[in-house]
């Protein structure tokens, strides 16, 4: 069995009838970084959400190394949320205790060594750093694990170029080989080097898979102009 | 030699051009070890697939050799490194051949014209 995710017919319905997936057919292989871009509302949180376990399919079914979302598929899936889930008055050492606690593949040294590099203090409350060091941390916390599947949802949004910079070098140098990395954003321009292959989502459906370099090749053109092409309003 | 990467090209053949002048330039030297995948992939912020990619075909080329354990170091064939710089230098000139007949030159005036111009540099 070599695809790390297979996703099959996935169609996620929300109350009052808002179809956010529309039976979705991927296969995501390991060892790869891939880029699930769309615009605001395609679905690429939903998606997201269904792989972590967070929400439940309408129809259809999601594997991760063969298994249904479950516990077992949790404890190998390391997930970025958008939005901050931690508690403001928690201290960055408690965090890592946190993290310790609920995931047996957590390497606080690995956590420690990252948060030494960018001089945060393991003293430090999380209500006083500024947004661009919170979204460090998380993510800091998220490369800890030694997990098979991470997916980041909008990692690098709103976040300043140079912290852009590092969140991305963080990703390369910290996820393993025969993991995947699956990040969602539509900032394609600052990512798109990064990417191993794309996957293209509108309206709740994929609509490309494919890699960086074909598209480069075929195309003649940036992952990111071809994306605008596609895209087009 | 930075990593200024056009967006618009296939990226690992851009990364085996700035390999190929940083050791020309002599930032790698003959039998010197280069830096692994992954710190070159960081480094670059590029994929390490892809940094992989095109560490394989300057393997390929012979201008790196891969060691057993220790990763891979850059040739002390200074032949082919060598060869690799004429290389290097030919592309260049026919690339600006190429614009300058676009402009309308013919050989001697671009020739008459580096003469001109290169005595100044």
């Amino acid at each position: 069995m070599n695809e790390l995710v297979q996703v099959r017919n996935l169609t996620k319905v929300y109350e009052k009838k808002k179809l956010a997936l529309n039976s979705v057919n991927l296969n995501i292989p390991r060892g790869k970084i891939i880029g699930l871009l769309g615009p605001n509302g395609s679905g690429k949180t939903t998606l997201i959400k269904l792989m972590s376990g967070l929400l439940v399919a309408t129809e259809g079914e999601i594997l991760i190394n063969g298994s249904r979302p479950g516990p077992e598929t949790k404890a190998q899936v390391s997930y970025l949320p958008e939005r901050t889930y931690f508690q403001s008055g928690m201290k960055v050492r408690e965090l890592i205790d946190f993290f310790a606690d609920f995931y047996e593949d957590f390497r606080p040294e690995r956590a420690r060594e990252l948060l030494a590099n960018l001089n945060i203090e393991e003293n430090a409350t999380l209500r006083t750093l500024s947004k661009g060091t919170k979204e460090k941390v998380q993510l800091i916390m998220v490369m800890s694990r030694d997990a098979q599947l991470y997916v980041l949802d909008e990692p690098i949004a709103g976040v300043d170029p140079a912290a852009r910079d590092y969140i991305l070098r963080t990703i390369i140098s910290n996820y393993n080989e025969n993991a995947t990395v699956l990040i969602s954003t539509h900032l394609i321009s600052d990512i798109e080097n990064v990417l191993d292959e794309v996957i293209f989502i509108r309206d709740g459906r994929v609509i490309l898979q494919d890699t960086v370099e074909n598209i480069r090749e075929k195309k003649g053109k940036s992952v990111d102009a071809y994306f605008r092409e596609v895209f087009a309003c | 030699m930075a990593w200024n990467l056009n967006s618009d090209r296939p990226i690992y053949a851009q990364l085996i051009e700035v390999i190929q002048i940083r050791i020309i330039a002599g930032s790698y030297k003959p039998g010197e070890k280069i830096p692994s995948v992954r710190e070159l992939a960081a480094e670059a912020g590029v994929n390490p697939n892809t940094m992989q990619k095109a560490l394989s075909e300057l393997e390929r080329s012979g201008l790196v050799t891969s060691v057993r354990t220790s990763g891979r170091v850059v040739t002390e064939d200074m032949e082919m490194i060598r060869e690799t710089r004429n290389c290097l230098a030919r592309e260049q000139v026919h690339e600006f051949i190429d614009k300058m007949k676009e402009l309308g030159y013919k050989r001697e005036e671009v020739v008459r014209l580096l003469e001109q111009e290169g005595g100044n540099e």
